[in-house]
């Protein structure tokens, strides 16, 4: 038994850092990114001035779709169609960019509504403080509002991130060589599944960990300002 | 001077101010006194547009605004410009420390040098007796202190005027003494101040001036002295009313 393992560690390893960690941490910021703007567009009144208010709705409409196309269809279903149905629209994707493209977008909609709900939990309380210092809502956003925001949005961010790792093994079924798909591929050739498949999860479980220290390291920094905090 | 001419506002259709006019002189303290839910604190918040009365005007020296018209950028910075608001449960930014609380203002908004701003606002933690808390956060004071410090942040504006909206009301009875010792400090200073409060005793030690609020009306306006010493018959109930005695036994 600890012959095999020995042999495929190394392959699963390779695996998991060319594709399976790339895929998850690019990813993993791309729709972070797109959370923010959609989670903002949804989350801040436009002025009254019409030239600022009407293109907003339409933003605002288009995140609303965005999420609601996104949450509403699986994953693998997503990645489908991206790799394997865009091609007869004329779209070719190498499967790393198709993966990536669909990690994100499916992270993204999630996360926007983590966002959302973390910018809402600040008290309307400190935007009353802050614009009677005439701080402006972008002023107000970055130094007093997204701060607080981000030590409540931490925890259910780590879920995303920690469900993302695990969800790159569905880039397998697009022709990418990720660890769970060696991990078949091993087991096709030593006819050892509960073998082989226990060692992948057991790879996937590693990472996992690794990612919620980091996310208690996290909680500990952003929580710094905290009554009973231990920093 | 800041006068209000005609201020209406309606929230869900409930007048909650009914063509208010008043002043507030320069350099005095105004108290603004009513029962709870007497628009005392939508009154207030209008001078700072964190509310938006529906109709009336507000002028602010050289300075006036149409609360039914659109309010440009530029003028809701110039009137918040010359007011600071302090909060009765004194909305401190709590990731920030302390001085963060006080200077981040005046360097972000004012543009003032980091090195100025933060030598007064030492100082302005000094006069509040709060010195060496200067690097602590909110989370880690008692309201009494955040209370003070939030005057602090409000005074590092240099506004002309200050609101407080019941600044001691969410302050047990040794710590509210210590806010109202700072701001009747400011009121011997002549700053100009606007104070809602429910406090009677400090009322009248401090006001130059009382308005009484009740459902969104203004039933007086005048000296502390007039209020206290000739009071009309529903302001003597007021004043009887929040005033503990034996003779008032629940029926």
């Amino acid at each position: 038994m600890w012959h095999i393992i020995i042999t495929s560690l190394p392959e699963m390893i390779s695996a998991m850092l060319q594709y399976t960690i790339p895929l998850a941490i690019i990813s993993f910021i791309l729709g972070l990114i797109l959370a923010v703007l959609t989670a903002l567009i949804k989350f801040i009144q436009p002025s009254e001035n019409k030239l600022v208010k009407y293109p907003w709705l339409v933003l605002r409409a288009i995140a609303d779709f965005y999420v609601w196309l996104f949450r509403s269809t699986p994953l693998l279903v997503q990645l489908f169609i991206i790799f394997f149905g865009l091609p007869s629209a004329g779209v070719e994707l190498s499967p790393f960019i198709a993966a990536v493209i669909g990690f994100s977008l499916n992270t993204g909609a999630y996360a926007s509504e983590t966002i959302r709900s973390a910018l809402m939990s600040v008290p309307q309380d400190q935007w009353d403080a802050a614009f009677t210092l005439n701080f402006t809502t972008k002023q107000t956003l970055m130094k007093i509002v997204l701060p607080q925001a981000v030590r409540i949005a931490l925890p259910p961010l780590s879920n995303s991130f920690i469900g993302l790792v695990k969800d790159t093994s569905l880039a397998s079924s697009i022709t990418i060589l990720e660890m769970f798909q060696v991990s078949q591929q091993i087991t096709a050739k030593n006819y050892q599944p509960l073998l082989m498949y226990s060692l992948a999860a057991f790879l996937y479980a590693v990472v996992c960990t690794l990612l919620t220290f980091l996310q208690h390291y996290l909680e500990r920094r952003t929580s710094r300002y905290v009554k009973g905090s231990e920093a | 001077m800041i006068s209000l001419k005609n201020v209406i506002k309606t929230y869900d259709g409930k007048e909650v101010l009914k063509n208010i006019s008043v002043d507030f002189p320069d350099g005095k303290t105004t108290v603004i006194l009513g029962p709870s839910g007497s628009g005392k604190s939508t009154l207030l918040r209008s001078l700072d547009l964190l509310v938006r009365p529906d109709s009336g005007t507000l002028s602010f020296s050289d300075i006036s605004l149409d609360y039914a018209q659109p309010v440009t950028k530029k003028k809701s910075f110039d009137i918040r410009k010359k007011t600071s608001m302090v909060f009765q449960n004194w909305n401190l930014f709590p990731n920030l420390t302390v001085i963060e609380n006080i200077t981040t203002a005046p360097i972000t908004v004012l543009k003032q040098s980091k090195e100025e701003t933060e030598k007064r606002a030492r100082q302005l933690l000094s006069q509040v007796g709060l010195a060496e808390y200067a690097d602590r956060y909110p989370s880690q004071l008692s309201g009494g202190q955040q209370q003070r410090i939030s005057i602090c942040r409000a005074l590092a504006m240099n506004p002309e005027y200050i609101l407080l909206d019941e600044p001691t009301s969410a302050l047990d009875p040794e710590l509210e003494t210590q806010v109202l010792l700072i701001l009747e400090e400011l009121s011997k200073m002549d700053q100009s101040m606007i104070i809602v409060t429910h406090n009677m005793q400090f009322a009248r030690s401090v006001a130059d001036k009382i308005v009484f609020v009740e459902d969104g009306e203004i039933l007086f306006d005048g000296s502390p002295k007039d209020f206290f010493e000739h009071p009309t018959t529903r302001i003597k109930d007021f004043l009887s009313g929040i005033t503990f005695d034996d003779s008032k036994k629940l029926k």
